[in-house]
């Protein structure tokens, strides 16, 4: 389903709802996670594929989230994340700290279907000691000893929303390499994703497009939002904007500056749009 | 040209990499935001050594078609054989803490978070931890958090642990049977004191401690031409302060 903005895109997704996010090396809708600040949207979990960047930072900031389950919250260069730092201060964010391949372990299992997945490490790390919800069991096929080994539970997100280079008039989209993307929109009961351009044909009747497309199989809904990555990189279209992140870093360092920026950059640009 | 902390540091882990006695280093996967590793990674292999790399965040080139699983499933066959971690603390143990100071997750100060170091750690045959900073904040008698433990109980699955912990004063030696820290080298100008000042843990200190060897002019000449040519892309903040402004231009 084409709808005509991200603005549309973001009023699917209700209060509450459980959102997977990839980090600012891997596509991230940042478009959509300022519509979703202007929609007002409250009490969303995002869940970090299998880290956190951009996005969650300001999601966080504009008070959108209740509860982050990630591996790690960062700007990369630019440092900390200052939002996250202050909420999870201030006691207003639930913080479910893992570990990347757990992340990824879990959302396998729901593409999969089945109720959980092993996974080797993790035994001896305070994240296990923290995590009612994994368990350890002996390895039922060691040949000796217990083996114990770590289990995951499925994760099933309510939202994949993630940035692609393109769409086509099926509905699959394109992202080449960036397959971490697509396993969450397996694993996901809808996908929500915005595109640079929408393009004639089908990627997957295209053997050189398809093993880069998701199929518009898992895709539910997709909207057209130029430099939607923005300030991430969309694969070789545009580099990541570094200046942007770190005058965003200084700016929130404080809940004033933080809101001034969002006063500039999220709500005055859908001004600046309206009026055009 | 006086030798950078920086270069001294890159060459430090270089020799560790190549160190005859650890388990060899065919493919190793280099974390973000990692630039003096990865210089070490690029000396070895433009020193003509047959390694393959895997740089992860490099612009352009990324080395996995499978997403960013892809690194732990190589990682869980054992087809990784070296990993860099660091710490917001590390402890004398090894443990490593990502997570935060005070209370979990980080009551007092939230560092990002463990990344995948809980898996990593255990599952490559070897893990060099490097840390600039060399103070008695970060290397501690005792980590608040364990991100990833340092050494496991036995019957616990685990290919390797910490080689060596590199900082930016000296290098020390990891003993995974007493899960205890010995010193190796001090760069130039350190002390066993002045080590020991900076260090919240205690560790085994040999009769005598070499000085951490200066880069050879071969590998310096390296460092500084085609390893910088290297990173320019990846880190080019790093180069021009290490190597100066036309670094960046290159």
């Amino acid at each position: 389903m084409m709808l005509p903005s991200v603005d549309a895109l973001a009023a699917q997704v209700p209060d509450g709802a459980l959102v997977a996010l990839p980090p600012d090396n891997s596509l991230p809708s940042v478009a959509l996670a300022k519509a979703l600040i202007r929609k007002g949207a409250r009490g969303l979990r995002l869940l970090g594929v299998p880290v956190s960047g951009f996005a969650t930072d300001i999601l966080i900031g504009a008070g959108c989230v209740a509860e982050v389950e990630t591996s790690a919250v960062s700007l990369g260069e630019a440092g900390f994340a200052p939002r996250f730092t202050a909420a999870l201060k201030a006691g207003s964010i639930r913080l479910r700290d893992a570990t990347c391949p757990a992340i990824h372990s879990m959302l396998q299992a729901s593409e999969k279907g089945i109720p959980f997945m092993p996974l080797r490490g993790i035994i001896g790390s305070d994240i296990l000691a923290n995590r009612p919800d994994w368990k350890v069991i002996p390895n039922p096929f060691a040949t000796e000893g217990e083996d114990p080994i770590v289990l995951l539970p499925a994760k099933q997100p309510d939202f994949a929303v993630f940035h692609a280079a393109m769409a086509d008039s099926e509905g699959n989209v394109w992202l080449g390499r960036r397959r971490e993307c697509a396993t969450i929109a397996h694993a996901s009961k809808a996908a929500l994703v915005t595109v640079e351009r929408v393009v004639e044909g089908n990627f997957l009747e295209d053997e050189k497009l398809a093993s880069g497309a998701i199929s518009a199989t898992y895709v539910t809904a997709t909207a057209i939002a130029e430099r939607g990555a923005r300030p991430a990189a969309l694969l070789d279209e545009y580099g990541f904007d570094q200046a942007y992140v770190s005058d965003y870093a200084r700016a929130a360092k404080t809940e004033e500056g933080f809101r001034a920026w969002l006063d500039r950059e999220v709500y005055g640009a859908a001004q600046k749009v309206a009026a055009e | 040209m006086s030798i950078a902390l920086e270069e001294r540091l890159a060459a430090t882990l270089a020799r560790l990499i190549m160190d005859p006695s650890a388990p060899p280093a065919r493919h190793i996967a280099v974390g973000a935001a990692s630039p003096i590793p990865a210089a070490a990674c690029w000396l070895v292999k433009l020193m003509g050594h047959p390694v393959r790399l895997s740089l992860l965040h490099k612009r352009s080139g990324n080395p996995f078609t499978e997403g960013t699983r892809e690194l732990f499933d190589l990682t869980g066959q054992g087809r990784i054989d070296l990993f860099f971690l660091g710490g917001g603390q590390i402890d004398g143990q090894a443990n490593l803490n990502l997570v935060g100071t005070g209370d979990w997750p980080g009551k007092a100060v939230r560092f990002p978070g463990s990344f995948g170091s809980a898996f990593m750690y255990f599952m490559t045959p070897r893990t060099i931890l490097f840390r600039e900073e060399h103070s008695p904040r970060v290397l501690v008698e005792k980590v608040d958090n364990i991100s990833a433990p340092g050494v496991s109980p036995p019957g616990v699955f685990r290919r390797g642990t910490a080689q060596a912990l590199v900082t930016g004063k000296c290098v020390f030696r990891f003993h995974p049977d007493r899960a205890r820290f010995s010193l190796e080298s001090l760069h130039p100008g350190e002390t066993v004191e002045t080590v020991r000042e900076a260090t919240g843990f205690d560790f085994d200190v040999p009769a005598s401690v070499p000085t951490t060897p200066d880069p050879t002019e071969a590998e310096l000449a390296l460092l500084r031409g085609a390893v910088k040519a290297e990173m320019v892309e990846t880190y080019p903040e790093f180069c021009t302060r290490v190597w100066g402004r036309d670094a960046a231009a290159a």
